[in-house]
């Protein structure tokens, strides 16, 4: 089967500074991947090649090949309006724009879509209950997006990202933000996104991990040192290194 | 209590107060110079009343004075340079905020020098230098060229006759002198937008413009209109610059390439030589000038608090 994403000899630069050394993954559709490892060991800088956001800064710059659907998207030819539509992206701290609920899920529709008021109202609707929060704002749809929890704020943002249609989802520690309760919550709603989407997440926190990923990725000074299914990796890693992380002897 | 600790809160206090009497220093300023020139320009309003606003002539030989070409002239020079000026200010801000660190420097710099340049100095390079090339490409090019001194709605903007001195030059002279006030607020405000808030706008599939557009001038548009305020505070109150290239006459403006006059550079223009009921007309333009100030800035306030939930501000 072929993979949906797969990253082939991957390695990034911050002006001269080598941040990724020759990554190589193979992300499967429809699953839940991980990826852990201790503070700057390149895990966002791994994620953020993969809808080219570091693209916004000067003196970064990427090497290797990473293939969307057997596709090269680090190409000239990638239209990467398009690539950011297919791979939605969930940061640190929630970033609901500044305007309403309603509004955040709506813009990108409006951005990607040629759509009717009827259908934007109602793929607002399906996006915001695919992210389990249109219980909670279905009342105060007009009313800002900033008055939310953090929580709330959150899930708003994966709606937004749902919106979109994208066919894969990133999140960079999507809950380091978030208060437990809330954070549980995201975590069942990763578990049924996978159903629709393939999921990539970057977390700190490796019973998280372990909770909610098929797939484990253990990063270590900008190498993938280990990649394998979540279970093996968290009850019989190969490596010294992974096993040294995941009891807590480093990181 | 030790006599260190009471020393100390003796210098806190004076201190508090020397705070308090500063603040309401300028509060009472504020008051101070309504109540002044309401009192200086009595004789008019007793005279005229309500007629010295929505009156047009200003004649002194028979002692009628009415405000309105003065306020016209004030008001229409002010709303082309803001109609010139924002766009212009928004595009260098956004590139500025986002340049190479060299010209991005470099070019910051030069707006604050900008800012720093006198208005006198505006006026003479606006009087031997914008007027002529006005009158011989700008204003002929839009009128003839373009053909739009013949359509019936932009007659008013683009008139047939023209000298080059008039609305239209002092509204671009004021455009040019307001720009790196509204430029340098607006590229500090889109500094201060959070990083991954437009990486978030990018994340989605947004152009530049769209990022710029729907989210970094939504999230800074409190602190923009603050820089968009002090801009069009002193294109109303601006004297010198103007004076040289509007023409100074009392009359209704027919079109933006009339030869006018705006209150400040009236009163500049009249006020030495002005006794008796002109001074206290005079006294009433200032008035006039202080209050639209005044009431702009209330509008702006009150707007932006009421529109502040929808904009997604939780206050």
């Amino acid at each position: 089967m072929q993979a949906k994403i797969e990253a082939r000899d991957i390695c990034f630069y911050y002006g001269d500074h080598q941040a990724l050394f020759n990554n190589f993954l193979s992300v499967e559709k429809n699953k839940i991947t991980a990826v852990i490892g201790p503070s700057g060991c390149g895990k966002s800088t791994h994620l953020r090649i993969y809808n080219r956001i570091f693209e916004l800064y000067r003196n970064q710059r990427v090497t290797g090949k990473l293939l969307l659907d057997g596709v090269d998207i680090l190409g000239p030819d990638t239209d990467i309006l398009e690539l950011r539509r297919r791979i939605g992206m969930i940061f640190q701290k929630p970033t609901p724009f500044p305007m309403s609920v309603f509004d955040n899920v709506a813009y990108p529709l409006r951005l990607h879509f040629k759509l009717s008021r009827s259908e934007i109202a109602d793929r607002v609707e399906d996006a915001l209950k695919s992210a389990s929060i249109w219980d909670e704002v279905k009342d105060k749809l007009s009313s800002s997006g900033l008055a939310l929890s953090g929580g709330q704020q959150q899930r708003l943002c994966i709606a937004r990202a749902i919106a979109a249609e994208p066919e894969v989802i990133l999140m960079d520690e999507p809950t380091s933000a978030i208060d437990p309760v809330a954070t549980l919550k995201i975590e069942e709603l990763m578990v049924e996104l996978r159903k629709r989407f393939t999921v990539m997440i970057v977390t700190h926190n490796m019973q998280q991990a372990a909770r909610i990923s098929d797939y484990t990725a253990f990063f270590h000074k900008g190498e993938i040192v280990e990649y394998n299914d979540t279970k093996t990796i968290f009850t019989n890693p190969k490596c010294k290194k992974t096993e040294d992380y995941i009891t807590g002897r480093f990181g | 209590m030790n006599a260190v600790w009471a020393k100390k809160n003796l210098t806190d206090s004076v201190f508090r107060m020397l705070c308090v009497c500063c603040a309401g220093f300028t509060g009472l300023l504020m008051l101070a110079f309504f109540v002044q020139l309401y009192v200086e320009s009595y004789g008019a309003w007793e005279k005229f009343g309500i007629n010295f606003i929505i009156s047009s002539e200003w004649d002194p030989s028979r002692d009628v004075y009415g405000a309105l070409p003065g306020i016209v002239g004030t008001l229409s020079t002010t709303a082309i340079a803001l109609v010139i000026a924002l766009p212009l200010s928004f595009a260098a801000a956004m590139y500025l905020s986002d340049a190479a660190p060299l010209p991005g420097a470099v070019l910051s710099h030069a707006v604050d020098l900008l800012a720093a340049i006198p208005s006198v100095i505006y006026g003479m390079w606006g009087l031997f230098l914008v007027t002529p090339v006005m009158q011989d490409y700008v204003q002929p090019f839009f009128s003839e060229t373009l053909g739009l001194s013949q359509v019936p709605g932009l007659r008013l903007i683009f008139g047939p006759d023209y000298n080059g001195f008039g609305i239209f030059t002092a509204g671009v002279i004021l455009a040019l002198m307001i720009m790196p006030y509204i430029c340098a607020v607006m590229r500090d405000v889109f500094r201060m937008t959070p990083p991954m808030l437009r990486e978030s706008a990018y994340g989605i599939g947004c152009t530049r413009w769209e990022t710029a557009r729907d989210v970094v001038l939504r999230y800074g548009i409190r602190g923009i209109l603050g820089g968009v305020f002090i801009g069009l505070g002193r294109a109303l109150g601006e004297t010198m610059a103007v004076l040289f290239v509007i023409g100074n006459v009392m009359e209704m403006p027919e079109t933006s390439y009339s030869g006018a006059t705006t209150i400040a550079s009236a009163i500049a223009n009249n006020f030495s030589e002005a006794t008796g009921m002109q001074r206290s007309a005079l006294f009433a333009l200032g008035f006039i000038l202080l209050a639209m100030s005044f009431g702009i800035q209330v509008l702006a306030q009150y707007y932006l608090h009421a529109t502040g939930a929808k904009r997604g501000e939780s206050r």
